[in-house]
């Protein structure tokens, strides 16, 4: 009979992402059963042995899953779920998991929950929660078919710490038709930290009025050791790029140290940093949603607050 | 059935459709927004009319532009919901669709994303003669982005998903889709699934005439009997558990201060003394 978890063991550069460890993390709180895990690539064995904290890890490996593709790792996750039999299967919401979740719970004939921000075991069944509405709601969903696929939101759960690696185990496959084809990728660099492990991130919102209003943003990050992000509104107008944005529909971040500079604190912005530890608010406007969700903050033009705060900055920590 | 068994056409126009659902608009200050915990459903605020899901006009507009370059391009503006859903389809229609299709019944009502396809998918078919399905990334009630894979499944044809611009030749779709780190362009034959976000642009704005006009445009309705489904089997298999608002009970601390400078230093010594910087 179905039982435990499989969790998506997912690799970025061949190397396994972090929300990898929350998914472990949080299967392993669940006490759903065993957690194992599956990793899907071409030459993976490395990172397959190096996943702690699971039972089992199931290797899909052939050279037609170098690059993701939807069919590929649909096919190549299906196999491996086959062989497990989990009654659980959880993904990161990364682009993957985003792509990939619905599509394997298409083929397994099974319910998919996205984007879900905790989750527990109800008399033996598991209910998860996720935002709705943009953030403005709580969802909590059951499954009426088996195996529940589900994603789960980067840094929502605690990393299971450590563990010992489990046993590696290779899927039987046989590649499948692609139908999509990559004929292009550009990689959007950035320089200084990645804003998903910043301990620091400050953000611009569209009160900034053009990209020129970022630069006192940049010379704080520059001094924080942080890294810049941006509302949609500003990524939509071009003004940073949309690898800078952090919400919904961007990128999700959890640093120590959140500052909000002119955006107004939409439900849909608040879903990429409302798990940061400290929210500072910088808004012209005292009512703006924002402040609701800060520690602290300053009512304030950003064209003097700014460069004051940056000179203040310098100042407490020059005197230590 | 699968769409493939009907194409290659060779010749003939292209036909596109757009999916557009119609939502509670999502612009309104998070004050007013209210659950009827009970019932498990969002309470409109007063006054206020649903909306066109932001990603699906997105998509339309998508469909509009493939149509600007090739005016016998034939688009399809389709919607399953109340029969208010009419208005959001009326919308496309004004932007430059050519043909409306309302899937309206009561056994359509409160659907997970799984019956929701079936439905979408069977009216799909039902068309017969479609290229290309265009949707939105997700819908801003849900916010599940799970629709567009799941008609393609059941339409047996790829999908592509978050697109920043697609365009049409030769049988094939060109797909630049946006990732967080990467921009990727991505090809698949026709008949295919697109999904739409934000970065391909601001939909159009249509003017008086064109709204007018869409008036006129044909919008037909079709009931779970229309499409060959049985309104009893429509294959839920998300359950809705409970919804609720989140009570966020955090007090913000805001700085004081005759001056800027004043206010700057007060946030910075606080910073400081929490050993946040
Ligand atoms: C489905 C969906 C997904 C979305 N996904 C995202 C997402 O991933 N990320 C995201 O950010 N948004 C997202 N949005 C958009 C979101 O709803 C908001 O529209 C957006 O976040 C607003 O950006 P903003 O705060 O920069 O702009 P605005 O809302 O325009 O706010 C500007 C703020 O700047 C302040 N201001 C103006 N001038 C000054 C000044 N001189 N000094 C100080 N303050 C000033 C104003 O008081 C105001 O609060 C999404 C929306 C939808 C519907
Ligand atoms: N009831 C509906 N009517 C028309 N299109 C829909 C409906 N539900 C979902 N869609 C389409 O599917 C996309 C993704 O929806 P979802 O999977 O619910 O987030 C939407 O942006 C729409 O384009």
């Amino acid at each position: 009979m179905a039982n435990g978890v499989l969790i998506l063991a997912e690799l970025v550069d061949g190397k396994l992402a972090p929300v990898v460890a929350e998914l472990i993390g949080a299967a392993q709180r669940l006490g759903a059963g065993p957690v194992s895990a599956m990793v899907i690539g071409s030459g993976v064995d490395a990172a397959a042995g190096s996943i702690a904290g699971v039972e089992k890890t199931y290797v899909v490996d052939d050279a037609s899953l170098a690059e993701y593709t939807t069919d590929g790792f649909t096919h190549a996750a299906a196999a491996a779920v086959a062989l497990a039999d989990p009654a659980i299967v959880l993904l990161g919401q990364t682009n993957t998991g985003r792509d990939l979740a619905p599509a394997l719970s298409f083929k397994l004939g099974t319910a998919v929950a996205m984007d879900t921000t905790s989750l527990e075991m109800k008399d033996g069944k598991l209910h998860t929660t996720r935002p709705a509405y943009g953030g403005n709601a709580r969802a909590v969903n059951g499954f009426a078919t088996s195996p529940a696929v589900v994603t789960v939101r980067p840094k929502s759960q605690d990393a299971a710490d450590g563990g010992s690696a489990g046993a590696v185990e290779k899927v039987a496959f046989t590649p499948t038709a692609i139908r999509t084809k990559v004929i292009d990728r550009k990689v959007a660099t950035s320089e200084g930290v990645r804003l998903e492990d910043a301990e620091v991130v400050i953000s611009g919102g569209r009160g900034l009025g053009g990209p020129e209003g970022f630069a006192d943003i940049e010379a704080l990050a520059k001094e924080l050791g942080g890294a810049v992000g941006a509302s949609r509104a500003v990524a939509d107008l071009g003004w940073r790029p949309v690898a800078e944005q952090v919400g919904l529909t961007g990128k999700v971040v959890s640093p120590t140290l959140y500052i909000a500079v002119a955006i107004s604190g939409a439900s849909q912005h608040m879903a990429g940093c409302s798990g940061s530890k400290n929210i500072v608010a910088i808004n012209k406007d005292p009512d703006a949603n924002i402040f609701k969700a800060s520690r602290f903050g300053i009512v304030g033009d950003f064209k003097t607050v700014l460069p004051a705060f940056l000179a203040a900055v310098k100042k407490v920590r020059a005197e230590g | 059935m699968s769409l493939n068994a009907i194409l290659p056409k060779g010749g003939t126009k292209l036909h596109i459709v757009v999916l557009v659902k119609q939502v509670p608009d999502w612009d309104i200050p998070p004050s007013s927004f209210k659950v009827d915990e009970a019932a498990k459903k969002v309470v409109p605020p007063q006054g206020v009319a649903p909306v066109t899901s932001q990603f699906d006009a997105i998509a339309a507009e998508a469909a509009m532009r493939i149509k600007d370059a090739d005016a016998t391009t034939k688009v399809t503006i389709m919607s399953m919901g109340a029969a208010t859903a009419r208005d959001v389809i009326k919308q496309g229609l004004a932007m430059g669709g050519d043909e409306g299709v309302l899937l309206t019944d009561d056994a359509f009502n409160d659907l997970d994303s799984y019956g929701a396809s079936v439905v979408l998918s069977a009216a799909i078919k039902k068309l017969g003669d479609v290229d290309l399905v265009l949707t939105g990334r997700q819908a801003v009630d849900w916010d599940s982005g799970v629709t567009p894979t799941l008609i393609a499944g059941m339409l047996d044809a790829p999908v592509v998903t978050f697109a920043k611009a697609v365009s049409v030749a030769s049988g094939k779709v060109t797909v630049e889709r946006v990732l967080p780190d990467a921009f990727e362009t991505v090809e698949a034959s026709l008949p295919a699934v697109v999904s739409v976000s934000n970065e391909l642009g601001e939909p159009r704005y249509p003017k008086l005439p064109q709204i007018m006009a869409a008036g006129k445009k044909q919008v037909t309705t079709w009931s779970a009997g229309d499409i060959g489904l049985d309104a009893g089997a429509l294959g839920q298999k998300l359950t809705l558990e409970a919804l609720y608002v989140p009570v966020v009970d955090t007090k913000v601390e805001i700085m004081e201060g005759e001056t800027p400078e004043d206010q700057a230093m007060a946030l910075a010594k606080r910073l400081m003394d929490a050993k946040l910087i």
